[in-house]
């Protein structure tokens, strides 16, 4: 199946949205973690171009911050400066991938100076930085749990569809129950039965069990359908007649019919799993801090003040909604791709 | 009546399912409610040890799972050790409200999206059908979260809608009258953010339906015969086509339950959702295995009265089931 032009350019997005989270420690100016308890809830920085003198610069510039004062509660703009914005600077260590260390950074200024260009949270850290790191955590535990749950589907869905008999019932009444039940409420069932107090290494890979664990039913029950299909096609039967065993059968007949089904799956499951993710955090029961993930930077939002206030703690719902884009048109365009090739694939096959 | 039988027998049993799979969930859960107190140096581990053979869990799981259900099929869900109060009375009240919230959402949903689904299938192209194509679009990349906690700010940023909760404060002295508009405003957020939740889908599912169905032939008849148009579309098209949309109504339903738990502890609606959550934080088992058998038991009842409609709708099923 070559890709269509539709394909194309959601999966560009992606590849960007993927990247820039990857290198976090690039593009972020600051550690996630460090908190400049002076200015705390600082809205975005302004960028100027235009000095107080009215002298126009070519690079813009920032004016540093004060505390913020006792009546508004929020830092202010102090005339000291102005810090220029500079290109790949060094500031702190950061490691990419776990491997290479560098402190180069794509932007910042000087000392003194900070540049907020999402503003701070209540402890003083950068948002733009806890965004960046934080979609490492809410992507990747998508990303990984998605493969999970296409893994479990694959094996559970083909073991069902291809041997049929009893495991095909006992595989199936097991999908009936996983779908019947609401997911959100399956998720927390679990969840509370896993130590709700652990490392953060731990707890990312318990979320990534958990939310892949309960997913599995949908596409174990999809491609069950899929290889029951394939089954009965002649050149498969030709193939079994000539002594094929089930293993070459499977490998070489049946797994490749499955493969846009596959596809089309994981673009629908991965939006959703990062969801997933960003609700535990959300609730309280995903990575703890100070390890930002967007669910725990938008559950700050639960409090009063920050809500009516600090509009800038929406951004990693911005990211969230670029994110959801970006996989919803990808699984527009490959559902289209499918149904242009002949496999029979609607939108009622997604519930049946 | 095989038909109805076979239904039921089949949600008896997805009740059953259910809380086992919840108790073995939890049977499998390190440590229990009163792990907190095995720290705690001036509680003896005997103590301890009684309080866990008061509540009788230090029985094997089978043998809890029997006990519990046997008191459960009496109506009496267990004990919560976090409230220290029978489960029944308090997930009654607390289903009450979600039933409320889902309740009513889901009829407005319903609502809009057929009305909305059949005016955008008769005329495919028109600029309502590229309206609501572009608003579904929209709405479904925006996640249920980020909407409730948008519309709360929004609520609370204008002052027009309270901060949250189910009724004001003094709820009691209200008249009846003021009562009950109290409780109407404080349903519009949450319910908006469920509709708004769950309409795309809906409104998807319910264009593609009637689409296929005006296709045939004895549309076109009717029409020829002169058969006003709506009368066409809302009584003759729409009853065609509910088949592929009941099995869509249980299946919403499962999905709203799940948004109504995010929308509810967002706006701290006292329903299942923040109840739920305490337990599972609380490792207060029976009432995490109360909430799942509750919600599921919503979802039964919402199914099978799906169920029934296709019944009394769809003529093909009724002799089917008669055979």
């Amino acid at each position: 199946m070559r890709p269509s032009k539709a394909v194309v350019l959601p999966l560009v997005c992606l590849a960007v949205i993927h990247t820039i989270v990857g290198l976090a420690g690039f593009f972020g100016p600051y550690d996630p973690a460090a908190q400049n308890r002076e200015v705390p809830s600082c809205p975005p920085t302004r960028l100027h171009w235009v000095d107080r003198d009215g002298g126009l610069h070519l690079r813009p510039f920032v004016y540093g911050l004060a505390e913020p004062t006792g009546e508004t509660e929020q830092c202010a703009e102090v005339l000291h400066g102005p810090y220029p914005i500079q290109l790949l600077v060094r500031g702190t260590q950061y490691r990419i991938l776990g491997v290479l260390t560098s402190d180069r950074h794509l932007f910042g200024v000087a000392a003194p100076g900070h540049v907020y260009v999402m503003g701070t949270d209540n402890y003083g850290r950068d948002v733009l930085s806890r965004v960046l790191y934080g979609g490492q955590i809410s992507l990747f535990a998508g990303l990984l749990a998605t493969l999970l749950s296409l893994i479990l589907g694959l094996l559970l869905g083909t073991l069902a569809g291809f041997y049929g008999g009893w495991r095909d019932g006992v595989i199936m009444r097991g999908v009936e129950l996983f779908l019947a039940l609401p997911w959100l409420y399956l998720l927390l069932a679990l969840r509370a039965f896993l130590p709700l107090h652990t490392g953060p290494r731990q707890t990312f890979l318990l979320l990534i069990a958990v939310i892949g664990f309960v997913g599995w039913a949908r596409p174990a029950r999809i491609i069950r359908g899929v290889v029951l299909s394939a089954k009965e096609r002649s050149h498969l039967l030709a193939a079994r007649s000539f002594g094929g065993s089930d293993l070459y059968l499977l490998r070489h007949h049946v797994l490749p019919e499955t493969r846009s089904v596959v596809l089309t799956q994981a673009a629908l499951l991965i939006p959703h799993y990062v969801l997933a993710e960003v609700t535990l955090s959300f609730l309280g029961l995903g990575v703890s801090e100070p390890i930002a993930s967007w669910g725990s930077m938008l559950a700050t939002l639960q409090q009063y003040h920050i809500l009516v206030s600090n509009w800038w703690m929406f951004y990693p719902g911005v990211a969230l909604v670029l994110v959801f884009l970006s996989y919803g048109v990808l699984s527009n365009a490959l559902q289209a791709d499918t149904a242009k090739h002949g496999v029979k694939w609607n939108a009622y096959s997604s519930l049946e | 009546m095989r038909y109805l039988a076979v239904r039921f027998l089949q949600s008896v049993f997805l009740l059953l399912g259910v809380s086992l799979l919840s108790f073995s969930f939890l049977e499998l859960a390190p440590g229990d409610f009163f792990q907190e107190m095995r720290l705690n140096p001036q509680i003896s581990p005997n103590t301890v040890a009684r309080l866990r053979s008061n509540y009788g869990l230090d029985k094997p799981m089978p043998v809890r799972y029997v006990r519990w259900l046997a008191s459960a099929v009496r109506g009496d869900f267990g004990f919560s050790f976090a409230y220290g109060s029978p489960v029944t009375p308090l997930l009654l009240v607390r289903a009450r409200n979600t039933l409320l919230l889902a309740g009513t959402a889901t009829l407005l949903a319903w609502t809009l999206a057929i009305s909305l689904g059949v005016l955008c299938a008769a005329r495919p192209g028109s600029w309502l059908d590229h309206g609501c194509s572009l608003l579904t679009s929209i709405l479904l990349a925006i996640p249920e979260l980020l909407l409730a906690l948008c519309f709360l700010a929004l609520g609370v940023r204008t002052g027009w809608f309270p901060a949250g909760g189910m009724v004001s404060p003094g709820f009691e002295d209200f008249t009846s009258w003021h009562r009950m508009s109290d409780l109407l405003w404080h349903m519009v957020l949450p319910v908006v953010v469920l509709v708004l939740g769950c309409l795309p889908m809906l409104l998807r599912h319910v264009r593609a339906a009637l689409l296929e169905v005006l296709d045939f032939p004895f549309i076109r008849a009717a029409f020829g015969h002169g058969i006003p148009r709506r009368r066409v579309l809302f009584f003759h098209a729409l009853p065609a086509s509910i088949n592929p949309l009941v099995s869509l109504f249980g299946f919403s339903l499962g999905a709203l339950l799940s948004v109504s738990l995010l929308t509810e502890v967002i706006m701290s609606w006292p329903g299942l959702g923040p109840l739920l959550l305490e337990a599972v934080l609380a490792h207060d088992i029976y009432v995490v295995v109360g909430a799942m058998t509750f919600s599921t038991l919503f979802l039964v009842v919402g199914t099978a009265l799906a169920d029934l409609l296709l019944f009394a709708g769809d003529p093909r099923i009724r002799s089917e089931a008669l055979i």
